[in-house]
């Protein structure tokens, strides 16, 4: 029978690969799980605030945002509005020009992977090199992360070491160290024959205008420091409304996503360079990206723009584990991709509606997020529009439900099926024209039919003794 | 509610809950027209026909009593799957209602009614499989708890226990090579701990894992945590 595209994906994936992904993504896991419950006291309970000022930032964000844009200008800041990939990317690219740029550097960023910013750059002749190790290793492959935050989870060394020998950064060479070394004196002169530096943005400070950029290498603040501009893509929900919320929300975010108790690198960017400052950017700004967002956000999936992009769900999940980020066919993998991929897609929803039936609903993605998204749920409420809009692709492998609702909602007809049933333990199940029963015996044994021995229990037994 | 797996396939896990309750000094009553608790098409995104059958278990199950469901997914989906898809039904009182006197069985002995210890006997290793709807629920706590109180018992811990067996409705049959994957891993970490019975409170987790194994030709012996408390009143 027709199974789903992402269990097809999974059953050809490598076992190089899927148990690369699945070491890779439970010690995360183990580590978060240490570095949470080890030091705080009580970390659901900080994850049940920092969701609250999540949920505050999304039903807010008609206020919010042009406070945002307010205090960023009042910084000295520019800001540009981008509803659709191709704005936001036309908006980098109108920046570059307008200064006559056309070398950037650029720190990991998502939200340029959802608008697919470096093909956009590259055909308009503008060199962009990738700084984050793991996003140059994709770039250098011509690859897609399959993780937000590890995007080269699936990936061993010795196919880095490949990489590495064919892009000309010297012979064949598998240590880590070696691979290390050599990426940071290549990408040392890329940063400084670079024009711009482009980042993205963990979080937004309405109160300040601060830009929190968040990495362990270091490659943002070495983006800034080199560059005389400074551009930064951030999604619209990335907001928070005070400084002091960063305290709860960068100590979940490192310990999510990485088991640390902070980042090593962590930026807090009020602004261009004011006068009399030697270094930093003369020019910065800031693009807030839409893309989806706004229909996200008035849908009954809204919680889903709480996200701070840890990565902590699909490191615990274990569909993820399984199938690997690049199943998803998305930027966005996992749990959080599986909600946020068919909202982002507008029209194209269809499209991605198998994604919130790639989960056994087993709620692990809810008991890790930092800012304790309901995911299930959502992936319940997109299964039922799904159906309701009639996507083909989420109805692959489900079996149908209306006669079975029928019969479920009228006592006499389920007993008689009950009794009827029984004829599945003399027929060889092979041979039957059920999809469901042929695939679930594809890997097990299905038990004996035994409908209606219970009720004949319960009615016959002898009363006991009050 | 004895719940559709059991009354189709599973009739000694439902008798088992019978008789653990009675023995509780329960009075259990059996509503005659009960069928599923409408989570199939819940899962699947067939809202509407999941409906059909959520409203007419709300009317099977009219009443004050408390209602004790052995599976804490059935459970799960009768205090908060059925209210998520009447959020905008007029009826969603009444579901509501329905799930605030819901129990999964484990939860009812212990938080219901208060009992924390299981007496009679029981000499197995057994690996407690804790399913994933007894998450953020006091059941996966109290059905332990009950377990290690039983004389002769050892509760053995393994590997990856937060972990989902796999199983997850009709994702098992949409995605039957994940969801095998998932489970023989599972199997690998209860095994490893040689227990002389994987036990759980959901026979679609059972159900799911026996399956799994009989069919590599290496079958485990399952025993749901009623038929355990059960057994153990008249040890052999």
């Amino acid at each position: 029978m027709p199974t789903q595209a992402l269990d097809t994906f999974a059953a050809h994936l490598s076992a190089d690969r899927q148990q690369a992904v699945r070491a890779n993504v439970t010690r995360a896991h183990d580590r978060r799980t240490a570095i949470l419950f080890d030091q705080l006291g009580d970390p659901d309970a900080l994850r049940r605030a920092a969701g609250a000022i999540k949920q505050h930032v999304v039903e807010n964000l008609d206020t919010l945002l042009p406070a945002a844009e307010a205090r960023l200008q009042a910084n000295g800041v520019q800001v540009h509005w981008a509803s659709t990939p191709t704005e936001a990317c036309a908006a980098v690219h109108g920046i570059m020009t307008a200064r006559g740029a056309t070398k950037a550097v650029k720190s990991k960023t998502m939200v340029s992977e959802e608008i697919e910013l470096n093909p956009y750059l590259e055909a308009r002749g503008i060199d962009v090199v990738e700084t984050d190790l793991g996003e140059f290793i994709v770039q250098i492959d011509g690859d897609h992360p399959s993780h937000i935050i590890a995007p080269i989870v699936h990936k061993n060394r010795r196919e880095i070491a490949t990489s590495f020998e064919r892009h000309g950064l010297g012979d064949y060479n598998d240590e880590p160290e070696v691979i290390t070394r050599r990426a940071r004196a290549h990408l040392r002169q890329k940063y400084l024959q670079a024009d711009v530096g482009i980042t993205g943005g963990n979080f937004l400070s309405v109160e300040s205008g601060r830009l929190v950029l968040v990495t362990n290498e270091g490659n943002a603040r070495f983006c800034l420091a080199a560059t005389k501009c400074h551009i930064a893509i951030i999604g619209i929900e990335k907001l928070v409304p005070r400084d002091r919320d960063l305290g709860a929300l960068l100590n979940l975010l490192a310990r999510s996503a990485t088991g640390q108790q902070i980042t090593v690198y962590t930026e807090f960017v009020a602004g261009p360079h004011a006068s009399g400052q030697v270094d930093g950017p003369e020019e910065m700004h800031v693009v807030l990206v839409d893309n989806g967002r706004t229909e996200a956000l008035a849908s009954d999936c809204r919680e889903i723009l709480r996200c701070i992009r840890c990565g902590a769900c699909m490191n615990v999940c274990p569909v993820y584990r399984q199938a690997s980020g690049h199943a998803y066919r998305s930027v966005y993998p996992g749990p959080v991709g599986a909600v946020l991929t068919p909202l982002l897609a507008g029209k194209q929803f269809p499209a991605y509606a198998d994604l919130p039936k790639a989960s056994s609903l087993c709620g692990a993605c809810n008991e890790v997020c930092p800012v304790d998204i309901p995911i299930p749920d959502l992936l319940l409420r997109l299964r039922d529009r799904g159906k309701r809009e009639g996507a083909p692709a989420a109805k692959v492998g489900t079996p149908p439900m209306g006669a079975w609702a029928l019969l479920a909602s009228q006592p006499t007809a389920w007993k008689a099926a009950l009794a009827g049933g029984a004829v599945i333990n003399h027929l060889p199940t092979k041979l039957l024209p059920i999809p469901a029963l042929q695939s679930w015996t594809s890997t097990r044994t299905l038990p004996e039919w035994r409908g209606g021995h219970f009720r004949k229990w319960m009615k016959s037994r002898p009363q006991p003794q009050a | 509610m004895a719940t559709c797996l059991c009354d189709a396939f599973f009739d000694d896990v439902a008798r088992a809950t019978v008789e653990v309750l009675e023995h509780l000094g329960c009075t259990v009553e059996f509503p005659e027209g009960q069928t599923c608790c409408g989570q199939p098409a819940f899962n699947s995104g067939d809202w509407p026909a999941s409906r059909k059958v959520v409203r007419h278990t709300v009317r099977t199950f009219a009443g004050d009593a408390p209602v004790i469901v052995p599976s804490g997914s059935c459970a799960a989906m009768l205090f908060h799957g059925a209210p998520l898809e009447f959020e905008s039904e007029p009826d969603l009182g009444d579901v509501a209602a329905l799930g605030h006197r819901t129990w999964e069985l484990a939860d009812f002995i212990v938080n219901g009614l208060g009992v924390t210890t299981w007496p009679g006997r029981c000499d197995a290793r057994v690996a407690f499989h804790r399913s994933c709807h007894s998450r953020g629920t006091p059941s996966g706590e109290a059905a332990l708890q009950l377990l290690e109180s039983i004389t002769g018992m050892t509760v053995l811990p393994f590997g990856e226990a937060d972990q989902c067996c796999g199983f997850g409705g009709t994702f098992s049959v949409g995605f039957p090579h994940i969801s095998a994957a998932m489970g023989n891993l599972k199997l690998d970490h209860v095994r490893e701990t040689q227990p002389d019975l994987l036990v759980s409170a959901d026979m679609s987790c059972l159900m799911h894992m026996g399956g799994l194994a009989e069919k590599a030709g290496n079958p485990i012996p399952t025993r749901h945590f009623a038929q355990v408390l059960r057994d153990a009143l008249t040890p052999a």
